[in-house]
């Protein structure tokens, strides 16, 4: 580490990024404690059915098994979930997708938890299973929560002018219907955690959760527990992506450690119970009539939006919520009448995933644009920079955007790129039997949970007795960075150099509430309550030094790296002078931040309780270059530029990863990723049939930061966690059809598609 | 049946299973968790460790088969006051986010320089081909490999 504070600005290795290539940092997959149980669980194997009889007698006198527990044993309400409180910790009378939870065992060991969980005895009475959206809605169609009245979780609407009479008046009109898949988060470490019910009856947890603080409460309600006795502490994550937000094991160990009380219990799904019981991406359609005039400007948007939740709510309300807010793209348009269905099916449960809702209208809105650019002979490019959002602008939403809005500048970057402006020569050059294309798109992703729901954070900050800084993080890692750009928020605002600085992950008794380590949230809003907390800190470090020094004019006063220095006599107090003299209580600074929402409450979209409308959203323009093999219909990147308004950046190695990161999966999302199911059951259980970017498919992609200044934010800047993710898909499907002239709808992109549109293109 | 390896150096005897895996010796009994598993059918490539001077995949590796082997796992390799090169790289070139698969990228890694010193990026592209990474789209780790290399 260079000499200096840890300050903001430069490029700087994370302070956990060494601990994490030695293999020395500690997962909550890394903990077995003494005396450790293995907690697993029996599943339903069937996508919706009435439960007969679960027979766990064999189970339960299998030799070192300890508990079978089954619904009869959950205290509490037995619910689970973020907003809606509808997924069983247990199923007792109905199962609704094939990975329900029907029995919970505990045992001595791995291998004898795996033999018990055989010999539990599940009879379900199958029910038809419903596993579209469109079946689901059907009339008379199998109701999966019957006490709901329907499979539809919700219907919204967001409108803006009148769209049905703005589309009469347009030169152009254009319709087209898209597809995208279920994804898997495909984390590297699956579900895991582990708790232990103490003899005061605090319920101790150690889990891989982007939500700590609300995980107190879900689990909470889940078992009949007061949140303030259960303390959750969220090591390092070995990856989230959105499927680590809300309960997965949280529930199910809570349950098996309040039977087996004193005892530590772990949980670890395997990679296949990963993919049949954790979370995914909404599959989902999208109809879309866009309407234009002759010059370009785009008058009316009419879209029609399906996601499927699968069997249980999770937050699919709101991730809808956002593809609606987004669904028109970030640009101008003069009304927009969109409508969204999000539909319970029997499919396994959709939930959070990077792009929240917004990577599935992305593929949508992109394809109308080249569309739109096509029919008029239009520049890609300059049709999405003739109608970009600029500040000052209204969204689809019909929301003033007053933050930093930089689209327009991340196309100029795009069009003023040696990529771009080689594009035809580079196309001409194609080797035999392939053809090359070029892509655009330009995306956005609304930051924070929006309005309804206040987005908060509170920081605290200490000085040790030894003069160093500890942080104590309310806001989960799971790969993004976020511990480390706390301790560089410190390092600045304090002047101190990463040596004294140290950021503990969060546990819920030494940190303060701090939201979820979501929605591109974790920086900005811990961030702006962190440097309020050191600016205290810094104020009261001055005046208690003035104290010692006796100096009684606290002005002139810095901090240095260790020291407080008085500027016009030179004279230093080392900060471990000043960690000695303060009681504890004394060295501790607590500070809080809400986000701001907008002040603008659009007449429309009040179907949703919660997240709409947003107030800041990074933007990006995204350029890819192709290469497709004629014989195969095998794609190939071969360039891909990011350009990213992020506001400030305040470490580009950390910034540059996020869109790297974001642009891998998106382009995983593009062209090989597809979480299949078949009548309910899930038919890629394992890596070898779920497929993900490995090093041989991916470009080395090129990411630019455009920095715009966002007012509000921590040192000027916004979350691009997410952003980055919602580019790839409709940039090579823009590709694509520049090479091969027809639109593909249906995402992944696979070698069938592209045969089929080439030879639909031979047949024209 | 009873087991005489090597681990980091140090001589160990085991009683182990017939049905027992190489990672789960490595990370429970013998602690050294820093060999992470991502998959359990070997496909993600985040358990690797070097036996005899190769990486091999320990969730698909018999307990039984560490007999008589030279086991190095990420710990044996360096750490964090005394890292090997390919861990500092890993580190400074931003190469690690969420970390989870970095141990067993790390081990594949020096598999790759240990037979071919200054491999190309291609070449590093295919050794490192076993190996998944979620977070980072592998172009720093590559730069990291490629430094190390150097």
């Amino acid at each position: 580490m260079p000499h200096g504070p840890y300050d903001i600005g430069p490029a700087r290795p994370r302070l956990d990024a060494l601990s994490k290539a030695c293999g020395a940092e500690r997962f909550s997959t890394d903990h077995y404690p003494p005396g450790m149980l293995w907690a697993g669980v029996r599943r339903a194997g069937v996508p919706h059915g009435l439960i007969r009889e679960i027979d766990t007698a064999r189970a339960a006198s299998l030799p070192g098994v300890r508990r079978v527990l089954t619904r009869a044993d959950v205290p509490g309400a037995n619910r689970q979930g973020i907003v809606h409180k509808d997924m069983p910790v247990l199923c007792g009378s109905r199962v609704r997708h094939a990975g329900d939870p029907v029995a919970l065992v505990v045992a001595d060991s791995r291998d004898v938890l795996r033999r018990a969980l055989e010999l539990v005895r599940v009879s379900i009475d199958p029910l038809p299973a419903v596993c579209d959206v469109d079946t689901a809605l059907a009339e008379n169609a199998p109701l999966l929560h019957p006490e709901h009245g329907s499979n539809l979780l919700l219907a919204a609407e967001i409108l803006k002018g009148d769209a049905e009479a703005s589309l009469k008046k347009c030169d152009v009109i254009l319709e087209e219907t898209f597809f995208t898949p279920s994804q898997a988060h495909a984390f590297l470490e699956t579900e895991n955690g582990l708790a232990r019910m103490d003899e005061d009856g605090v319920l101790h947890m150690t889990v891989s959760t982007q939500a700590p603080f609300r995980d107190r409460f879900e689990i909470g309600h889940a078992l009949g527990l007061a949140p303030w006795k259960i303390r959750i502490e969220s090591p390092f994550l070995g990856g989230g992506f959105g499927g680590k937000d809300g309960s997965t094991v949280q529930c199910l160990l809570g349950l098996a450690a309040m039977r087996l009380p004193g005892r530590w219990i772990k949980m670890w799904w395997d990679r296949e119970e990963s993919f049949l019981a954790g979370y995914k991406r909404h599959a989902a359609r999208m109809e879309y009539t866009l309407g234009a005039m002759a010059d370009g400007t785009l008058e009316a948007l009419r879209c029609r939006l399906w996601y499927d939740s699968g069997a249980y709510a999770h937050l699919g309300g709101e991730i809808m919520e956002l593809g609606m807010e987004h669904a028109a793209g970030p640009y101008r348009i003069g009304s927009m009448d969109c409508r969204g269905w999000c539909v319970y099916t029997n499919n396994p449960v959709a939930g959070a995933f990077r792009g929240f809702g917004v990577a599935q209208v992305s593929f949508a809105f992109e394809g109308m644009m080249d569309r739109l650019a096509d029919r008029l002979g239009r520049d890609r490019l300059d049709l999405r920079r003739q109608n970009a959002l600029r500040r000052g602008d209204r969204n689809c939403s019909g929301v003033t955007l007053t933050s930093s809005t930089g689209l327009d500048e991340c196309l100029r970057r795009l069009r003023e790129d040696e990529l771009w402006t080689s594009r035809q020569a580079w196309k001409k050059a194609a080797p035999r039997f392939t053809r090359r294309g070029v892509g655009v798109a330009a995306v956005f992703n609304g930051m924070g949970y929006g309005r309804g729901l206040a987005d908060n954070a509170i920081a605290k900050i200490e000085l040790t007795p030894e003069g160093h800084f500890t942080i104590y993080s309310g806001v989960s890692d799971m790969g993004q960075g976020n511990a480390s750009t706390y301790a560089q928020i410190a390092g600045e605002t304090l002047c101190q150099d990463a040596g004294r600085l140290r950021v503990v992950q969060p546990d819920t008794e030494l940190a303060h509430p701090s939201g979820s380590a979501s929605a591109g949230r974790t920086t900005y809003t811990f961030g702006k309550a962190l440097i309020q907390a050191c600016e205290l800190m810094a104020s009261k470090l001055i005046r208690r030094a003035a104290l010692a020094l006796m100096i009684d004019e606290p002005g002139g006063f810095a901090l240095v790296p260790g020291a407080v220095r008085h500027l016009p006599t030179g004279r230093e107090l080392p900060l471990s002078a000043l960690g000695a003299m303060l009681t504890r209580d004394d060295r501790i600074c607590v500070a809080e931040y809400l986000m701001p929402v907008s002040r603008e409450v659009p007449d429309t979209g009040k179907d949703f309780a919660l997240g709409f409308p947003h107030l800041i959203f990074p933007y990006a323009a995204h350029l890819v270059r192709i290469e497709i093999d004629e014989l195969t219909g095998a794609v190939r990147v071969c360039d891909y530029l990011a350009a990213t308004d992020g506001g400030r950046v305040l470490n580009p190695q950390n910034f540059h990863q996020q869109i790297e990161g974001g642009v891998a999966q998106g382009l995983g999302f593009a062209l090989m990723e597809d979480f299949a199911t078949s009548n309910g059951q899930v038919a890629t259980r394992d890596l070898s049939t779920y497929l993900i970017p490995t090093c041989m498919d991916l470009p080395d992609t090129r990411s630019l930061a455009v920095e715009t200044l966002e007012h509000s934010g921590p040192f000027g800047m916004k979350g691009v966690g997410e952003v980055g993710l919602n580019g790839p898909l409709p940039a090579v499907a823009s590709a694509l059809s520049d090479a091969l002239g027809g639109y593909a709808v249906r995402a992944p992109i696979t070698p069938e598609t592209v045969l089929h549109l080439l030879s639909a293109g031979a047949r024209a | 049946m009873i087991i005489h390896f090597s681990v980091n150096g140090r001589d160990v005897e085991r009683d182990v299973r017939g049905d027992e895996r190489a990672v789960d010796i490595i990370r429970e009994d013998l602690g050294l968790t820093g060999t992470k598993e991502g998959c359990g059918t070997g496909e993600c490539g985040a358990c690797a460790v070097l036996m005899n001077g190769r990486a091999r995949l320990s969730c698909l590796t018999l307990a039984a088969q560490l007999d008589g082997a030279v086991l190095t796992t990420i710990e044996g390799l360096g750490t964090p006051d005394r890292p090997h090169p390919l861990q500092r790289a890993f580190a400074e070139h931003g190469a690690v986010q969420c970390g989870f698969c970095t141990p067993g990228m790390v081990v594949a890694a020096a598999d790759l320089l240990a037979r071919n010193p200054a491999p190309s990026r291609d070449d590093i592209r295919e050794g490192l081909s076993g190996n998944l990474c979620r977070c980072t789209g592998y172009s720093r780790i590559l730069d990291a490999v490629e430094k190390a290399g150097r």
